[in-house]
């Protein structure tokens, strides 16, 4: 098929005619999914604000449900696709394969999307994104769900193949960058845990058109979680990979050792799969043994591949900024980041909520014993969003402060509003997953319409620390609904009325990426980053005090063997 | 030169690693082992394991097994709903109900005094929630789970199901007293 070629003055990246538009069309998709999701946001958080408690109860658990299935599912997924094709053709300078079946794959993406919406909207299907059985949802909502998931299989096989041509084609030198590494490793763990995915909701699917009996419902919680878990691996691998993207796109920044970020993502397609255990351990029917083993032996080698991550993004960020001169004392390479840059503090911000809030809390909840202390309260939602809205959307966001030039050739407008909207979204969605975890802590229940229980013939009454929790929850989940509504609408006008931007000369032979020239001054020695092992440090020393307390406090409950 | 680009050696994977990431990288497997040591040492040594002890069961059986003991230890009832409260000797086992939209009975247990919990559910799941302790267990149907539980306080407490179980899910809560 006939193509163009065209290299963006602005960011030096090539851009294929096709995948150029289908990366577009991803992140206009995921961007609306971003949309329908936040206005639900909106109805969860005035309702769990015990103050404004605005919803009736069916309508909180439509909203509920339609909240965690556009947010989770649609809006991460469209965006990761876009990142799928960025990180192929874009960096690897070369044509998509197949672009038929990608433009295929990608209707069939929505019209899931739309139809599971359909579904949820209609009312009766309102089972929350899990939907687990015996509750039964109308068929088109596991139908749509089901044609999603094939579009996105479809399109990482499309990743694969564009891998494959550019090889033969010959169009990078060398071995494919770490960013597509990452994304290679994010098309892996999907692969999986679509497979995964399909193994329950198709068997679902046939039950709620009433071809199959009975859904046994620890089987479907421990099958359906090798989806709901891993595909938050894709998550963090696609994450994780944009922050080295960034990195090297603001700063120049060279990862501190390829050999030791490669291997980290390999940890993560060995490990992650199996880590699904840790939503199972306070379920019967498993054994300790089988909880320990998926939980640490497997988990704690992604978790350890994370923490590698975690310091290799901010390291390579001071080296290239140490090789700038910002030499002094631990942090001036950090004081004289450029904090204004929203791709960037979008980027940081994201490292360190995911760091501090989502992986603390998410490994403290996964040691088996632990996690008895916050199941199904509403610490969970309080962890999530510390991974995928600090962690993986507040890193999309940033990026696409790159890509509105870049991809869509419009300047961003209102530049000032951008200077804080990381902020004011990330810093806010901060205090939200804290206030959360606050309550969850206080015994709070998640999905849980009305914490006053009225009408209930024996209600419990919390705390007022509790109400207090929840309230903050209200107030700060506003704010942050404004970042994000404010980011939306800035992005959207920038793409339809932002100024016009150079759009580069259209070629019809790709240009082939060369080697880069060794780093000058010899790459043996790199700047030392004595800052962020400090930063690592107050991590560590953050992390094991988080852990032990909350050993000491499971130690004071009631006897249980 | 950068993470979007190639490698710039071609041979990256012989490339030493940095003195400090090497450092980092030892800290935190060892603490990785430490954590995974953490889980096994509390079932040794620890108060609060969760014993996998279930069985299959049916809808009917787990009933009539609850029934059996509301009827042999009731001592009164409560709420306009009569529902039973029952008072069974230390050591026993004991079956909690948990059904659209309620748990069922009421224990009264005695202080310092173990007994066997049976979980299970009649319909949907539920959540099994012990306040203000916080204990949270997952609750299925057609699965009982026994847990030898030893109150170590007294007081009222209330369980609530934190399950999604549908639109009365927020009524769901039951009652158990320690004394
Ligand atoms: C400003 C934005 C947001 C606010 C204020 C917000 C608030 C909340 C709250 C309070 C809950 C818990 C409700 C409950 O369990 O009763 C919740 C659930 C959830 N949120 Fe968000 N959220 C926001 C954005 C996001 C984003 C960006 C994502 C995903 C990328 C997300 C994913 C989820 C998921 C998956 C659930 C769980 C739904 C369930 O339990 O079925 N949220 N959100
Ligand atoms: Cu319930
Ligand atoms: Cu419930």
């Amino acid at each position: 098929m006939e193509t163009t070629y065209r290299i963006c003055p602005r960011s030096g990246l090539q851009f294929e005619d096709q995948a150029e538009k289908l990366m577009r069309f991803h992140a206009v998709c995921g961007v609306l999914s971003l949309l329908v999701g936040g206005i639900m946001a909106l109805g969860v958080i005035l309702t769990r604000w015990p103050a404004v408690h605005l919803l009736p109860a069916d309508i909180f658990y439509l909203v509920l449900t339609a909240h965690g299935v556009d947010m989770l599912i649609f809006w991460i997924i469209f965006f990761e696709m876009a990142v799928l094709i960025f990180a192929s053709s874009t960096l690897l300078r070369c044509r998509i394969a197949t672009p038929k079946i990608a433009w295929f794959s990608s209707w069939l993406m929505v019209v899931g999307a739309i139809m599971t919406n359909i579904a949820i909207f209609q009312g009766e299907s309102s089972v929350m994104f899990t939907s687990y059985v015996p509750m039964q949802a109308k068929w088109h909502f596991y139908l749509g769900l089901i044609l999603f998931a094939v579009g996105a299989l479809l399109i990482c096989f499309v990743f694969l193949g564009t891998l494959v041509v550019a090889k033969a084609e010959n169009t990078y030198e060398g071995s494919i960058p770490l960013v597509t590494f990452g994304a290679l490793t994010a098309c892996i763990i999907a692969i999986f845990t679509i497979a995964g995915g399909a193994i329950i909701l198709v068997p679902t699917f046939f039950w709620s058109i009433g071809y199959i009996r009975e859904i046994d419902t620890l089987m479907y919680r421990v099958i359906w979680w090798s989806l709901g878990h891993s595909s938050q691996q894709i998550n963090v691998s696609a994450h994780v990979a944009i922050w080295y993207a960034i990195a090297a796109i603001v700063f120049g920044a060279k990862p501190m050792s390829e050999k030791v970020s490669r291997t980290a993502y390999f940890l993560y397609i060995l490990f992650l799969q199996l880590a699904s255990a840790h939503h199972i351990l306070s379920d019967p029917g498993m054994s300790s043994e089988w909880k320990i083993v998926n939980t640490s032996y497997f988990m704690y080698f992604a978790v350890f591949a994370s923490m590698i991550h975690g310091m290799t993004v901010p390291g390579a960020i001071e080296q290239a900024q140490r090789l700038k001169g910002y030499n002094k004392g631990l942090f001036e390479w950090l004081r004289k980041a450029p904090w204004g840059n929203p791709a960037f503090s979008a980027m940081f911000l994201s490292l360190v909520g995911f760091g501090f809030l989502g992986g603390i809390t998410g490994v403290m909840m996964g040691a088996e014993q632990l996690n008895m202390l916050i199941h199904n309260t509403i610490y969970v939602p309080g962890h999530f969003h510390a991974t995928v809205v600090v962690g993986t959307t507040l890193a999309f966001m940033g990026l696409t402060y790159f890509l509105v030039p870049a991809l869509f050739k419009r300047e961003v407008m209102f530049p000032g509003f951008a200077k804080i909207q990381p902020y004011l979204y990330g810093l806010a969605m901060y205090i939200v997953s804290l206030v959360m975890m606050g309550a969850g802590t206080l015994g709070v229940s998640r999905r849980h319409w009305d914490m006053a229980f009225a009408g209930a013939p024996m209600a419990y009454e919390w705390p007022g620390a509790a109400y207090l929790m929840m309230g903050l929850t209200g107030i700060f989940g506003v704010v942050a609904i404004v970042g994000g509504a404010g980011w939306i609408l800035q992005i959207v006008l920038s793409i339809f009325f932002g100024k016009k931007l150079e759009g580069g000369e259209q070629r019809s032979i790709p240009q082939v990426l060369t080697l880069p020239p060794p780093t000058p001054g010899g790459a043996a020695h790199p700047p030392a980053t004595p800052g962020t092992l400090v930063l690592a440090l107050v991590f560590l020393t953050a992390f094991i005090l988080y852990y032990f307390v909350n050993w000491k406090y499971l130690s004071s409950l009631w006897g249980l063997s | 030169m950068s993470a979007i680009l190639p490698p710039s050696e071609r041979i990256w994977w012989n490339q030493p690693v940095d003195k400090l990431e090497l450092t980092w990288i030892s800290i935190a497997f060892v603490w990785a082992l430490v954590m995974f040591g953490m889980m096994i040492w509390w079932h040794a040594y620890g108060n609060q394991n969760l014993a996998n002890e279930t069985y299959r069961t049916t809808k009917e059986m787990f009933a009539a097994k609850a029934q059996a003991v509301v009827d042999k230890y009731t001592v009164r009832t409560e709420t306009e709903l009569q529902v039973p409260v029952v008072a069974p000797p230390p050591g026993s086992d004991i079956y909690l109900i948990a059904r659209l939209w309620a748990w069922w009975p009421i224990f009264e247990l005695e202080h310092g005094k173990t007994y066997t919990l049976h979980l299970s559910a009649m319909d949907y799941m539920h959540g099994f929630s012990l306040q203000p302790q916080n204990i949270n267990i997952q609750v299925h149907p057609n699965y009982e789970h026994v847990i030898k539980i030893t109150p170590n306080a007294r007081g009222t407490y209330s369980i609530v199901c934190n399950e999604f179980c549908g639109i009365g899910h927020h009524t769901m809560a039951g009652r158990l007293y320690v004394k």
